[in-house]
């Protein structure tokens, strides 16, 4: 006898749950290893992952999770970010109001802005120092040069989100350090302006304006930078993001020692350990799981020092995940996003200081606007950029400063830089510059002769100093990339710490004349 | 009788094919070349950098005042009145008077009473902005026109 309708309806409803989750998840629970693998190739957001890891990869030394850590803080900065747009309105005569409903009557809303603020904070500094693990690891080198690059433009997008950010509260803080910013990029009119070409050819008045919206922040420029903020940059951070995990996994994922390279990152084509293909195996899907020798993207994984990444890898991401999450919450608790008053356009803050990350860069603008704000920037960002295309030797990454040569040299480059920073400040300091030494001096020379572009003209030559007597352009490299994470350190440290009213010099903030 | 065709290096089908794939590539990329030119502002929002100052009387030799809200300082002397901007000329930010001149507060630049560069990142003087009277004898400056330092106007 034949069930009846009901019956059947009774039945297909008792297994709704079991149908629902089949549908979903298509494969047996992760126990073994091969429905971990499963686990991992089968799920869209998963599957950036190889199925197996490297046990050297897992290790907390190897890369201290300063990549997740960033992505982390990006997913924490999207979400609050878009629950902050729920209230904050781009506009001149609200933006200000809006902010101020958001810290003291939107339910929560003072926390989210908080934990906006701070991980945002926390990322700038995982991306330097996430830049700075995969430089001393020599993680840059072939085949990953161009990953590096992608890397170069995730830390100026990073650094560009900051800023964009920076004006939308609207406030005094907010209002200078965007005239600031904005004069900056106007700055080529110095040279210009010296040359007597500027009615001619003017680029630091176009990018300005490109910038501005108009010739003052106004309007137009709040309209731009939250353009900016909530969609063009977070998109191409995004898009930049995929592309940089993407060639991880193209690349051989992550640099270690001992792992043979060519350069198409893959490693020796078969590896003897490994079994050998039954004729009638589904050839990919095995080979993917790294089970098997065989056709596989880039792996020459010695299967016996790998482990399943569901859950070895997915639970050490957890973790840096959730102490992102912690840290901002804890910070966003302890202390309040700043919110100074309304912006005004009349009377300047005194000092009026960018974000600490800037504060380096501000500290360089000080001496002048077109040297320090771009042609120095613009040579650190290209010099670093070529640093994988002119240190070619062919150092194993994932050791430290490639050896105890290595070691040594940062050690004296670190020295060096610190001593070079401290008297490119304090020469200025104590003696004044050309315009106090040679009252009429041309401009043209306190333009290019000044002590942010002596300085970075000692760190080349400390380079160069140092590429004559090893022969080795990974040392050299080494020599210059610690220069200038040594005068990133002073100058910001001089910036944040020793610089009152006037930009003047002071050992300590309570010597501030009183106002 | 076909030596012309034979001399073509290219089937026909392709060259339609490439002809097309160019066509809509320079389409295209006209296009798009039209629409990079938006982001660039062709008229520029901003209210009239002229404003009154008032009667010349109401500025005797031996004043300086600060206008108000337009970041001016108005300083007049017996050879007439001159009007400088108080925007600093490094990076926007706005300077203020002290005994020996101006300084600014972002960077430190310094400039003299005359709005000289004395010392700091400034490229250059303090501007002087133009004054001039109106029909009924009230002073204007205009903000946006620059004269040579040291120009006064004679009442």
């Amino acid at each position: 006898m034949s069930k009846s309708g009901i019956a059947i309806f009774a039945e297909n409803l008792r297994a709704l749950p079991r149908h629902l989750r089949e549908s979903f998840v298509r494969h047996d629970r992760p126990v073994s290893a091969r429905s971990r693998s499963q686990a991992v190739f089968s799920n869209l957001f998963l599957h950036i992952h190889a199925t197996r890891t490297h046990l050297q990869s897992l290790r907390l030394t190897a890369t201290f999770g300063l990549g997740i850590a960033a992505t982390s803080c990006f997913i924490i900065l999207l979400v609050t970010g878009v629950l902050l747009m729920v209230y904050y309105a781009p506009s001149t005569s609200l933006a200000y109001d809006s902010m101020k409903d958001i810290h003291f009557v939107v339910p929560s809303g003072r926390l989210v802005r908080n934990v906006h603020r701070w991980s945002a904070h926390l990322m700038v500094v995982v991306v330097i120092l996430h830049m700075c693990r995969v430089f001393y690891t020599a993680s840059y080198k072939t085949p990953r040069e161009f990953n590096w690059l992608v890397g170069m433009g995730l830390f100026i997008v990073t650094l560009a989100l900051s800023f964009t950010g920076y004006l939308l509260p609207w406030d005094q803080l907010a209002f200078w350090a965007i005239t600031i910013g904005a004069n900056i990029a106007g700055s080529p009119r110095e040279l210009t302006d010296v040359l007597g070409i500027t009615a001619y050819f003017d680029p630091g008045g176009f990018s300005k304006q490109l910038l501005l919206g108009a010739n003052e922040v106004g309007q137009d420029a709040l309209t731009r930078f939250y353009l900016l903020h909530v969609m063009v940059l977070p998109l191409a951070f995004a898009a930049l993001i995929g592309v940089h995990f993407w060639r991880i996994r193209k690349d051989g994922g992550l640099g270690r020692p001992g792992i043979a390279q060519t350069a198409a990152g893959k490693g020796a084509d078969t590896d003897p350990n490994l079994p050998t293909l039954p004729a009638d195996a589904p050839t990919k899907t095995y080979g993917l799981m790294c089970v098997v020798a065989g056709k596989t993207a880039a792996t020459d994984l010695e299967i016996d020092e790998t482990v399943p990444s569901w859950p070895h890898l997915l639970r050490a991401e957890l973790v840096v995940f959730m102490a992102c999450v912690f840290l901002s919450v804890v910070l966003g608790i302890v202390a309040d996003a700043p919110l100074k008053e309304l912006a005004n356009p009349n009377i300047p803050e005194n000092p009026a200081k960018a974000p600490w990350y800037f504060l380096g860069l501000q500290e360089m603008v000080s001496y002048s606007a077109f040297m320090g704000g771009l042609i120095i920037p613009a040579i650190v960002v290209v010099g670093l950029g070529l640093i994988p295309y002119l240190d070619r030797e062919d150092d194993p990454p994932g050791v430290y400063f490639s050896g105890r040569n290595g070691r040594a040299v940062a050690l004296k480059s670190l020295l060096f830089g610190v001593t070079a920073a401290v008297l490119a400040v304090a020469v200025p300091v104590n003696f004044g510059w050309l315009r106090n030494w040679f009252p009429d001096i041309s401009q043209l020379w306190v333009i290019l002769v000044n002590p942010g572009s002596l300085l970075t003209a000692a760190y080349a030559a400390w380079s160069i100093r140092t590429l004559q007597k090893t022969r080795s352009t990974r040392l050299a490299a080494i020599a210059l990339f610690t220069c200038f994470v040594a005068g990133f350190l002073i100058t910001t440290y001089v910036g944040m710490n020793l610089r009152g009213p006037n930009w003047d010099f002071y050992w300590s903030q309570s010597d501030w004349p009183a106002h | 009788m076909s030596g012309r065709l034979e001399s073509e290096p290219i089937a026909r089908r392709d060259f339609l094919g490439l002809a097309g794939l160019w066509t809509t590539a320079i389409a295209i990329g006209g296009a798009l070349l039209g629409m990079v030119r938006l982001p660039k502002p062709s008229v520029l929002p901003e209210a009239s950098r002229r404003f009154r100052l008032g009667r010349p009387d109401e500025f005797p030799p031996g004043t300086s005042k600060v206008i108000a809200g337009q970041n001016v300082l108005v300083v007049s002397k017996p050879q007439g009145i001159a009007a400088l901007s108080l925007v600093c000329t490094h990076l926007g930010c706005i300077v203020s008077k002290n005994e020996a001149g101006f300084s600014c507060p972002c960077h430190g630049s310094a400039f003299d009473g005359d709005g000289r560069i004395v010392a700091g990142p400034a490229p250059r003087g303090l501007r002087w902005l133009q004054v001039s009277a109106a029909v009924d004898g009230r002073l204007i400056v205009n903000a946006g026109n620059e004269v040579d330092p040291g120009t006064y106007y004679r009442v």
